[in-house]
């Protein structure tokens, strides 16, 4: 049966859209002030503290000043992809969420049903992973169009990072898929619906490897080769000012916060909490859909915090390091993950 | 190959244990660390509200003492300016007239005294060349300013107030 298209369809499609690219890019933006409170906070300083109570205007002030900053195109760099490169960062860190479910689907009064995810279709762990290795070209045209060696180098390495890490991060999400059966993002989060039936108990290994390797996709921390190679020397952000290496930098946050969504999704049942069934049978029930809501950016944040505590406790990764963590490491791990996985099911659960 | 000294110390490169390996141990101990940070105190002090005590001997900005009935001390012998590394201080001296023997302790003073708090190093020099005891080194520091003018302290700057010096006669 085909999808009827009308106008009431488009513009709530359109309303969902519009309020989790807000949500997206305020929730980056405050996870900027966030990280580095969180910095402070884990070296015994305060962190920002002068732009606002608490420094809370504090990413208004960045945003203000990329914007200030001058828009430098270098001379002989290839216009079109120089300009392409950080909008294809950000449209590849959004596009991702479009196959969340954020809450249960809430039934109007008038009998239509308004599902919270943008996209149900039938592939949507493809469709994630996907995105995820779209993700590289951004930083590949990046580095090539700038015309600088350094930022060849520096995009190069980061490329082949993301590039190796994508491959456990599919291993682990088959072994993932043979317990649920289904790659639709709506049939895992629905087959979740408490606490012992979270997929972290059932795929514990195949949710340590997709952790890592989500650090590593995300460039960062212990795996920010890229960007500290952009401290240091070039990478493929070095020619870039004002707001387009705003883009790219907040492309990374954004990224950060849809990757955590994703894994809360994935992994630790989505939008649902503890005494859910309750509120659903008292509360009316936008409230119901509004706390599911709040469970999965509460989880979402979790990650979030988790991801910026361990970027300020561990050392980086030396590049072969990482070249051999991914290749030699965490592929057969995820291979034998795989095969534990098949073993059980056959034993138990056939 | 004989050791010269007795200070090596021999690196151990032991292969790493499996514990070691799997990076996951060492991660969750450090991860340990820094969240026992998180509530140990903060050590910054929020600066304009709360000042750090400076120790008694702090060089800060400089000041032209009168002794205790209210003259000024500062002779205009230049020792300060000669001892100054960044020639940093300047002045003109001037006859006491007949009348003015409560402002000034002897026959010379300093009509113009200029410090350049850009070119000072705050050393201290000054204040141990001083055979009068007229230049004192403070616990304040300079304050910024806009305009490099600003920043040549004439004696008027300098020199202590009239009434806390007789106050602290009395």
């Amino acid at each position: 049966m085909l999808l009827a298209i009308t106008v009431s369809y488009l513009l709530g499609k359109a309303a969902l859209i519009g309020a989790i690219v807000a949500v997206s890019l305020g929730l980056a933006m405050y996870s900027t002030w966030a990280e580095r409170k969180v910095a402070a906070i884990m070296q015994d300083r305060v962190g920002p503290q002068r732009a606002g109570p608490f420094g809370l205007f504090q990413p208004l002030a960045d945003g203000l000043k990329l914007f200030m900053k001058e828009e430098i195109i270098p001379n002989f760099a290839n216009k079109f992809l120089f300009v392409l490169a950080p909008g294809l960062a950000m449209v590849c860190a959004l596009m991702s969420s479009a196959v969340i479910m954020w809450a249960p689907d809430y039934t109007m009064a008038d009998g239509t049903v308004y599902p919270f995810q943008v996209a149900d279709i039938n592939v949507g762990i493809l469709f994630v992973f996907g995105i995820v290795s779209l993700g590289v070209y951004g930083i590949m045209i990046g580095g090539w169009a700038s015309n600088n060696k350094y930022s060849v180098m520096g995009s190069m390495r980061a490329a082949s990072q993301a590039i190796s890490y994508e491959l456990p991060m599919g291993l682990s999400l088959l072994a993932l898929l043979m317990v649920t059966g289904d790659t639709s993002m709506r049939t895992i989060v629905q087959q979740q619906d408490s606490f012992l039936h979270m997929n972290v108990w059932k795929q514990p290994l195949a949710f340590i490897i997709y952790l890592v390797c989500a650090f590593a996709e995300l460039n960062r921390a212990p795996f920010d080769m890229a960007e500290c190679e952009s401290e240091l020397v070039g990478g493929y952000h070095t020619e870039y000012s004002s707001m387009k290496l705003g883009f790219f930098l907040f492309s990374e946050y954004i990224n950060m916060f849809i990757s955590s969504v994703i894994m809360a999704c994935l992994f630790f049942g989505g939008y649902h909490y503890p005494g859910m069934d309750w509120v659903q049978a008292h509360a009316p029930q936008w409230v119901f859909v509004a706390t599911c809501i709040l469970a999965t950016i509460s989880k979402g944040i979790a990650f979030i915090l988790f991801i910026i505590f361990v970027r300020w406790t561990l050392p980086r990764f030396r590049y072969d390091q990482l070249m051999n963590l991914g290749w030699k490491s965490l592929i057969p791990l995820a291979l034998l993950n795989l095969l534990i996985t098949c073993a059980v099911i056959l034993k138990f659960f056939n | 190959m004989e050791l010269l000294t007795n200070r090596a110390q021999i690196v151990e490169r032991k292969p790493m244990t499996f514990a070691e390996r799997i990076y996951l141990p060492g991660i969750l101990k450090g991860l340990s660390i820094t969240l026992g940070h998180i509530f140990t105190k903060r050590a910054t002090y929020s600066y304009p509200k709360v000042k750090r005590q400076f120790s008694s001997t702090f060089r800060g900005l400089h000041i032209l003492n009168r002794d205790e009935e209210g003259r000024e001390r500062c002779t205009a012998c230049g020792l300060c300016a000669l001892a100054c590394p960044a020639e940093a201080i300047s002045m003109e001296s001037a006859e006491r007239a007949k009348g003015e023997e409560h402002l000034y302790r002897e026959e010379k003073y300093a009509a113009k005294y200029e410090i350049n708090m850009l070119r000072c190093i705050f050393c201290g020099l000054c204040e141990e060349a001083c055979p009068k005891d007229a230049i004192y080194l403070t616990q304040t520091f300079a304050p910024s300013a806009f305009k490099r003018e600003t920043f040549i302290y004439k004696k008027e700057d300098l020199v202590l107030p009239l009434d806390p010096a007789k106050q602290i006669a009395k």
